[in-house]
């Protein structure tokens, strides 16, 4: 059964891209997961903002200079409220990755040792893993894996044991996974490792643009999402910091901007948030995500995360009917993201993506930079549709269709 | 009939030709697609500086799997100085197939693997 369509958000149109084609056939775009599609406002204010206020920021006089300054420290402010956050601790990045490896050099060389511990899990994006390989190859540490059960869930007894050994100094984890489309239970997990004297990290990418995420009430030491899965530009990722902990960190790059005053030998660091902002900030960025936060707030994130959660049902019905296809993660909607990730039964993910693409449909086919959890799964790749706001059930019915007439192709029903 | 998965190239997927293992070989390499982890290995007996007779193991989409299977058949007999001077070129049109810029590597994964091993050369065929 599809979703009834007055319980959906019904926003395409404020999408300008979704009006052009793809191999002369109408776009239907199911790879939010990979980056989202951005609406019209966040265009405009990234093209506007170049358009009438562009300056550097944090050097002018002029009164051009203060309308830059306003405009990114005003996206700032918007941006860290719609996480529940403060801006002072609302740190700009290029992206989630790199968020992560500013964690990992400037708190993770400082606070993990020799015969320490960094604990990770198997359903990490290679984002959060490859940073805690060089970090514990760099300190002597041992990086450590939290299971994955067969439902695609972490279980935090598995957590309890880990912390039990008395080395982890560092728990990172996904909010959603991008391959299982698992939420975790990420205040209960940041709980236990805050109690057993660790420190947090939390990869929100795929949570943000679906989920009302609020930094605080989740408990995270360090909170990363990206401003392109969540109706953002490109080039702007946000790291969450818990102040005490940001403060007493080193830097991470260094040079203009992040300084209080510089010498001929040395240099002392400007305040949180700048103190991790080296160099021209990514200022026209900002202000885009600022629209895209807006955007998302008038749409309110209940209604968005209801959205998401219908056309999964959908979608998880949907896929059941295709014969030989078999979905990875929790079978229930409520328990996942907007994605489902899945193999189909003598058709490899590329030819699946590569045949729906024909009917203009857009998905992701391949390890989804999480080779680990492959592994566990035991599959080489799989493909993945993913849904945002703008998708409808009739999205999901066209990939359906797509996939059917791909099995013809391969003459799976033949055989 | 499909432009692009034609009833070879889906009979060479679906049967593929030289596939297993091959003991004992001489020469052998695997190799990766970076794009979506696909694994393609390879083994090579050689008799008289030719292939005498070669298996591929692994797993992939249809094109590069296929691409293995039919090249594999061409590769039988050809002797290591005529395999360290394939190109690209000669794999694509072997393939017979419009391969977009997007599935190129799928389509040459196989090529680099049997460079590999012949040449110690691992990069991706020009």
């Amino acid at each position: 059964m599809p979703p009834a369509a007055e319980s959906l958000l019904d926003v395409g149109a404020d999408f300008p891209i979704l009006a052009r084609r793809l191999n002369g056939r109408p776009l239907i775009y199911l790879d939010s997961g990979a980056t989202s599609q951005k609406p019209e406002v966040v265009i405009e204010a990234l093209a506007g903002h170049l358009r009438a206020h562009n300056a550097n920021v944090h050097r002018g006089v002029y009164p051009l200079a203060q309308e830059a300054d306003a405009a990114f420290e005003g996206a700032r402010a918007r941006i860290a409220a719609f996480t529940g956050a403060r801006p002072e601790t609302t740190i700009f990045t290029k992206n989630v990755t790199e968020a992560i490896n500013l964690v990992a050099y400037a708190w993770g060389r400082a606070h993990v040792g020799a015969g320490d511990a960094v604990l990770i899990t198997q359903m990490e994006h290679h984002a959060n893993i490859v940073p805690w390989q060089v970090l514990c190859r760099e300190r002597g540490a041992t990086l450590r894996y939290l299971e994955v059960d067969e439902r695609g869930e972490l279980s935090l007894e598995g957590l309890d044991a880990e912390l039990a050994r008395g080395d982890v100094r560092l728990v990172a984890f996904a909010h959603v996974s991008n391959v299982l489309g698992t939420i975790n239970p990420v205040a209960e997990m940041t709980a236990r490792v805050r109690a057993a004297g660790a420190v947090s990290l939390v990869d929100g990418a795929q949570a943000v643009p679906q989920l009302a995420v609020d930094v605080e009430r989740l408990g995270a030491d360090f909170y990363a999402w990206t401003g392109h899965k969540a109706l953002g530009p490109t080039g702007i990722g946000v790291l969450h910091g818990r102040r005490e902990i940001l403060e007493r960190m080193e830097p991470f790059l260094t040079g203009g901007d992040m300084i209080a005053s510089v010498d001929f030998q040395g240099a002392t660091w400007n305040e949180l948030p700048w103190k991790f902002e080296a160099g021209t900030p990514m200022v026209a960025e900002a202000v885009g995500l600022g629209a895209a936060v807006e955007y998302l707030e008038s749409l309110g994130m209940d209604r968005v995360r209801a959205h998401d959660r219908q056309l999964t049902a959908h979608l998880l019905e949907s896929l059941a009917r295709v014969p030989g296809l078999r979905v990875v993660g929790p079978p229930e909607a409520e328990r996942r993201g907007g994605l489902a990730s899945f193999t189909i039964e003598g058709l490899h993910p590329h030819d699946v993506a590569e045949l729906v693409a024909r009917e203009g449909v857009c998905i992701r086919a391949g390890h989804h930079c999480a080779q680990p959890l492959m592994r566990c799964l035991g599959v080489g790749a799989t493909a993945r549709a993913s849904v945002s706001v703008y998708n409808q059930a009739s999205d999901i019915d066209a990939l359906v269709g797509s996939l059917l007439a791909a099995r013809e192709v391969f003459a799976l029903d033949a055989a | 009939m499909d432009d692009l998965y034609r009833d070879y190239i889906l009979d060479h997927y679906k049967q593929p030709r030289n596939f297993g293992e091959l003991d004992p070989h001489d020469l052998e390499a695997l190799e990766h697609n970076p794009l979506c982890g696909d694994e393609l290995g390879v083994h090579i007996r050689v008799r008289d500086e030719r292939i005498e007779d070669l298996r591929f193991h692994g797993h992939g989409c249809a094109i590069s799997q296929a691409a293995a299977s039919i090249a594999s058949e061409e590769l039988k007999g050809m002797s290591l100085a005529e395999v360290g001077a394939l190109d690209a070129d000669w794999m694509i049109d072997l393939l017979g197939i419009p391969v977009s810029a997007t599935r190129r590597k799928c389509a040459l994964l196989n090529l680099k693997v049997v460079r590999g091993a012949v040449t110690g050369d691992h990069a991706w065929p020009a």
